[in-house]
């Protein structure tokens, strides 16, 4: 190759218009996702592996012992079937509404990122793309950790991770929408305490919901994680139908179309003024 | 290993395919997601001289930037209040303004991070904000805040604005290694940006604008905070990128900046800009060639004034120093009254102090 083409590769190709809604745009926010991650794997994988190891000692040997079966399942197919779906949840939504919050706040990074050819809806797509992504794989990890714990996994399990993914695309959007409606650190303790917990309790994840209230399991329909639960315990024991699968995978979708406008239009207001 | 330090396997797993940005598809495929002809080609090789040539196949008569009768307020606050202001392509203008003129809001406008809320804004013939995507392609940003990764290295940190640019694959590496020797930085590519010194860092914040090689550069206070001789380093830079013929609009508010670096300052106060032109016919058009500096004596500082205004001559306040400008033109009558001034050049800080009653710093 000579100098002359080298210098006229680095050039940007023509300008032509671009998209509204350009998927180089959404990979560039992810590669540069990608590029941080490179520097922090190694605790991101740690957390991600450690995490549900305790949970399932803890609760598996600890309540375990004392519960032998729980709506037809043994307690370690029960749990360790809803600690991915928990893991899932943390995995993507945590950091939604941390790292964004600290990167349009204090970092300025979207000043940046809005400085070069992208756009809100890009920033907010390749955010959420890239934790549902790595929810998909460290989602799988619980899985496994229950697999060496006793739990015997169908064929099914093969797909938890489209599942993993689609549930963190969904909670992702969801931790974005809410770190672009808080206006300070300080918010987070509602967020933690009033959303987080109640939304991984009532979800069937340590006990079934059917042992809730009747508004309670009302309220659980409404619930991202639960429909995330079912799908996940219900393919990894062969237990889903056509309903089922139609059911669940709607409400997320319905959920992610609702939580992607609201955060687009939310963290837009944030970083234009 | 993967490029990106991590191991191979978890990047397939986690990616499926190796990230390309623009690398592989041909042209079109990488902005051309509607079918939307093509506008012009990128800028060319870098003409010599200042007067840049226009890219084959665009267009002549396209100011770079244009903005008309352009408002922003917020809240009860005019931070913009009618700007008008045109820059031809392959100039440098120099925004100059005292802090609170309103030299970052333009700046923010112009980058569609903020809204008009009235008039019109025109850049490389795109409209903003609605054709501001487009906009950004062709133009670099260097804001005045920096806002590198500071955990990422320097190689690192050019890399991912490759991707966000849309820099072609095979043409990246070319592209990261021009911005690191622009920047002096050729050996610091491993470094970590925290620990990197403030102008190196301000400098990778320059070249990380301008690795798509862009037609406009916006700069908003580039060597603001940093001293003297860290500044001039940059001037360096800037200059560079004069040499290249893009177009730059620069907002400083250090006078010897403007004056160094500029085809032609724009004085911005209030919101709005007070006058534009070249900095030496600025200076000679408002405030001569020589400015004389009296102390007061006896007299007092009011005193020292109202002598000079009342042969019409216009001054400005430094303590317990008068200056007076056009001090050439002082009859000697006078300068028997005023005593012996200091005397010395006069400067772009004299004419907007005569022309707002402000300093700009």
């Amino acid at each position: 190759m000579t100098t002359q083409q080298t210098r006229a590769d680095a050039r940007p190709r023509a300008h032509v218009r671009p998209g509204r809604f350009e998927l180089d745009a959404v990979r560039g926010v992810v590669a540069r996702e990608w590029i941080l991650y490179g520097q922090s794997w190694r605790a991101t994988t740690f957390a991600a592996i450690v995490e549900p190891t305790i949970y399932l000692l803890a609760f598996g040997f600890g309540m375990g012992a004392l519960i032998g079966t729980l709506a037809g399942f043994s307690y370690i197919d029960f749990l360790g079937t809803g600690i991915v779906a928990v893991s899932v949840m943390f995995q993507s939504m945590m950091p939604a509404v941390i790292n964004t919050f600290i990167k349009r706040r204090y970092l300025r990074t979207y000043q940046a990122v809005l400085a070069a050819p992208v756009d809100v809806r890009e920033v907010v797509t390749g955010e959420a793309l890239w934790l549902a992504m790595r929810a998909g794989v460290y989602g799988c990890v619980p899985l496994l950790v229950a697999v060496a714990f006793g739990l015997r996994p169908g064929p099914g399990a093969f797909a938890v991770p489209l599942i993993a993914f689609v549930a963190g695309f969904a909670f992702a959007l969801f931790g974005i929408w809410i770190s672009s409606v808080i206006t300070s650190v300080r918010s987070m303790d509602y967020v933690f305490s009033g959303l987080f917990t109640p939304l991984f309790l009532v979800a069937g994840t340590f006990f079934p919901v059917t042992e809730l209230p009747d508004w309670v399991q009302t309220a659980a329909m409404a619930n991202p994680l639960y429909h995330a639960v079912e799908l996940i315990r219900g393919s990894v024991f062969g237990q889903l139908t056509p309903g089922s699968v139609l059911l669940h995978t709607g409400v997320l979708l319905a959920f992610i179309a609702l939580m992607w406008s609201l955060a687009c239009f939310q963290m837009r207001r944030r970083v234009i003024s | 290993m993967s490029e990106f330090r991590v191991p191979f396997p978890l990047f397939v797993i986690v990616i499926g395919v190796r990230f390309r940005g623009n690398a592989a598809p041909p042209a079109e495929k990488q902005w051309n997601r509607r079918g939307a002809a093509v506008y012009r080609e990128p800028m060319t090789t870098p003409p010599s001289g200042r007067s840049a040539a226009p890219a084959p196949g665009g267009p002549t008569d396209v100011a770079a930037l244009r903005l008309g009768g352009v408002v922003k307020r917020f809240g009860t606050l005019t931070a913009v209040d009618g700007l008008d202001l045109e820059v031809p392509q392959g100039t440098v203008l120099g925004l100059l303004g005292p802090n609170g003129a309103g030299k970052s809001t333009t700046m923010r406008m112009l980058t569609g991070q903020s809204l008009a809320t009235e008039g019109r804004i025109s850049i490389l013939g795109h409209e903003i904000p609605a054709e501001s995507k487009w906009a950004r392609a062709r133009m670099g940003v260097v804001p005045q805040h920096d806002n590198l990764d500071e955990e990422l290295t320097v190689e690192q940190n050019l890399r991912m604005f490759s991707y966000l640019y849309r820099v072609p694959r095979r043409g990246r590496r070319e592209a990261i290694e021009r911005a690191m020797r622009l920047a002096q930085l050729e050996d610091r590519g491993d470094t970590i940006v925290d620990d990197l010194s403030g102008g190196m860092r301000r400098r990778l914040l320059i070249v990380r604008a301008l690795l798509h090689r862009p037609e406009l550069v916006l700069m908003d206070e580039p060597t603001v905070g940093l001293d003297p001789q860290v500044r001039q380093e940059l001037w360096g830079l800037i200059d560079a990128l004069r040499s290249e013929g893009a177009t730059v609009l620069m907002s400083t508010h250090y006078i010897e900046e403007a004056e160094r670096l500029s085809d032609e300052v724009a004085l911005m106060a209030a919101g709005r800009i007070v006058e534009r032109g070249v900095p030496s016919e600025l200076v000679a058009k408002h405030a001569g060639r020589t400015v004389a500096e009296f102390t007061a004596g006896e007299q007092g500082v009011s005193g020292l004034e109202r002598l000079l205004h009342a042969d019409g001559f216009a001054t400005r306040r430094t303590g317990i120093t008068v200056s007076a400008l056009r001090a050439e033109e002082i009859p000697e009558t006078l300068l028997e009254q005023l005593g012996t001034p200091h005397r010395r050049a006069a400067n772009l800080e004299d004419v907007f102090v005569a022309l707002t009653g402000e300093n700009v710093e």
